[in-house]
């Protein structure tokens, strides 16, 4: 089975909130002192769950695809580092202010130019932007069946057996290939790159795509091509302020805790 | 022609709260954006549901009924939700950031030429756009944003949108929908239902969720018991879901189940953003922690600091006397 994973770096989601800034007129996140970038956790495990379907099929490649700036370089060197084959980056400054629509559109056409795998993986949503959208499109785009927020995903002779997670369950799903899935935290923990893998994958080289090589306009990608605009971007404030319930005793915490909500009217 | 069509949702009750939301959203922007509100209701035995509707605040509903369309699935929703927004041309379809939701919004978008804005916590109307704003980088931020190509397709968070008030005066016009025969390339050959013993996290006046802190799956027997003397629902952070201490479906956040009860207890959850992108809407949180500098108390109307260990026994019988 050959797969490909689409991925992206992104800033840490673990940053403490003290140390996330926004930068309200630029629309930007301002990066976080001293911690470093990562791949989007969802596509380290979507990293994962396309090496296993390799190693269960026998044969195949694993193939990985990122779009954005130099720093996607290392969403991919993580990906090779835990096992994955090829390389691709599709890196270009017209793909600059782009959305979910100009990125799963380029990536559509990246895929098309590798040639469609078996499996097109992706994590449920970047966790960064959180929309969960560019999976969906690119399956739209490729026209191929798809299956969302996937908790387990197995491979059953010439098809792929998954289980999505729905609010009130799981649903198991069966889909012929090619296809597209996203896989969500559920998943479970993706293999951590050895030291010998990280050197052994920083020699691998990456593949560097322009939106010429794929036959895009830069009016079509980036900031031009965007069907969502952006008009604000700013952290929220909490109004509330915490009551301590003091005590010296467990059980003195507890009462003053209940009396508190009974004065309220909560309880 | 409406000018918003709301893409519904039903069970056995009929149409969800988080639809009857979707409808008073849409009517309140109606009112700025002019035109009316159309129902879409995909499903079968779908009649009960399309009779809310007009109540709910919907002028027409189209009614896509067929034994095929029992359950949500992309391959024979698809083609039926792009039909009947072809044949409406409203120029904002709504959706719940459901399990559907989340699914089916980007393939219509991309299908119909158009975006989707996920998981929106306000909307308003600005000239012919809708400007939503929604929580991104975890619940760290918001962002607001509008679709610039048409349809504007946007998902609602539950529990974000006030419903109307039901109106039984008003009615609206039931337009049925033919269904072809669904091509299914993905298909659904089974359903494993989550233990669905006790009250719902969704419908629960009172939720005690439980974290990390707690140390191990065994608290949550203990997270149960006070839940019983509160009549609460039990809820738990992704890091306890992640870590198996607690079934999925139970997931308070970001990437799980959005909830805002009158009263939210968290007992060893440390805050993270987006934990609070899931309980954030609760009229009160009071928060059990033995860290007094962890973010959940700067969301907290009230705290403990202490080992929750300590204090969930005493908690426990002060409840019960309480409530006696």
């Amino acid at each position: 089975m050959d797969v490909i994973v689409c991925v992206k770096q992104i800033p840490d989601p673990e940053t403490p909130a003290a140390a996330f800034k926004v930068d309200e007129g630029a629309m930007q996140v301002l990066p976080a002192q001293g911690i470093s970038p990562v791949i989007s956790p969802f596509d380290a495990q979507a990293v994962e769950a396309a090496l296993r379907i390799k190693d269960a099929s026998g044969d195949g490649t694993v193939n990985v695809v990122s779009l954005g700036p130099d720093s996607a370089r290392d969403a991919i060197k993580h990906s090779l580092a835990m096992g994955a084959d090829e390389g691709y980056h599709l890196k270009d400054d017209a793909f600059e202010g782009g959305d979910a629509w100009t990125t799963a559109l380029a990536l559509s056409k990246a895929i098309r130019h590798l040639g469609v795998p078996d499996v097109l993986i992706f994590g449920r949503q970047a966790a960064d932007w959180d929309q969960g959208t560019v999976g969906s499109i690119v399956a739209e785009l490729l026209d191929l069946p798809s299956a969302t927020v996937l908790r387990a995903v197995e491979l059953n002779g010439d098809s792929i057996t998954v289980s999505r997670v729905v609010a009130d369950g799981f649903e198991n799903i069966e889909l012929p290939t090619p296809c597209v899935l996203t896989i969500s935290n559920e998943f479970g923990d993706p293999r951590y790159p050895q030291l010998r893998q990280i050197m052994q994958a920083a020699r691998k080289q990456v593949t560097e795509l322009t939106a010429a090589d794929l036959g895009l306009a830069a009016s079509e990608v980036g900031a031009a091509g965007s069907r969502v605009q952006m008009h604000a971007l700013f952290q929220p404030t909490s109004d509330v302020e915490v009551e301590i319930i003091e005590g010296d005793t467990p059980e003195e915490k507890a009462s003053g805790l209940v009396n508190a909500l009974r004065e309220a009217k909560i309880l | 022609m409406a000018s918003i069509l709301v893409i519904g949702e039903t069970d056995d009750a009929g149409l969800t709260a988080p639809t009857l939301e979707l409808l008073g959203a849409a009517s309140r922007l109606s009112a700025d954006l002019g035109g009316g509100v159309a129902l879409a209701l995909i499903g079968s035995g779908l009649a009960d549901a399309a009779a809310a509707a007009g109540p709910a605040g919907a002028d027409s509903v189209y009614t896509a009924d067929a034994d095929s369309l029992a359950s949500y699935q992309t391959d024979s929703y698809l083609p039926v939700a792009q039909g009947i927004v072809e044949r409406d041309s409203p120029s904002v379809v709504l959706m719940s950031q459901s399990s559907m939701g989340r699914d089916l919004a980007p393939r219509l978008a991309t299908r119909l030429g158009s975006a989707a804005i996920m998981d929106s916590l306000g909307l308003e109307v600005d000239g012919d756009r809708i400007k939503a704003t929604r929580s991104c980088y975890g619940g760290n931020a918001r962002q607001v944003v509008t679709v610039q190509t048409d349809p504007q397709v946007i998902t609602v968070r539950p529990k974000s949108q006030d419903p109307l008030e039901a109106d039984s005066s008003r009615s609206a016009e039931v337009i049925s929908v033919d269904v072809a025969e669904p091509t299914l390339r993905a298909r659904t050959t089974g359903k494993e239902q989550a233990e669905a013993d006790g009250i719902r996290l969704e419908d629960a006046e009172i939720v005690v969720s439980g974290g990390r802190g707690l140390g191990g799956p065994e608290a949550f027997s203990d997270l149960e018991r006070l839940a019983g003397v509160l009549t609460a629902a039990v809820g738990s952070s992704r890091a306890a879901c992640d870590l198996g201490w607690y079934p999925p479906s139970q997931q308070v956040g970001l990437t799980g189940t959005v909830v805002s009860p009158t009263l939210y207890v968290a007992i060893a959850i440390s805050g993270a953003s987006q934990h609070m992108a899931g309980c954030g809407g609760s009229k009160n949180i009071v928060a059990i922690n033995k860290d007094p500098d962890a973010p959940i108390f700067s969301f907290s109307r009230f705290g403990i600091v202490d080992d929750y260990k300590k204090v969930l026994p005493a908690l426990e019988s002060a409840f019960a006397e309480a409530l006696d």
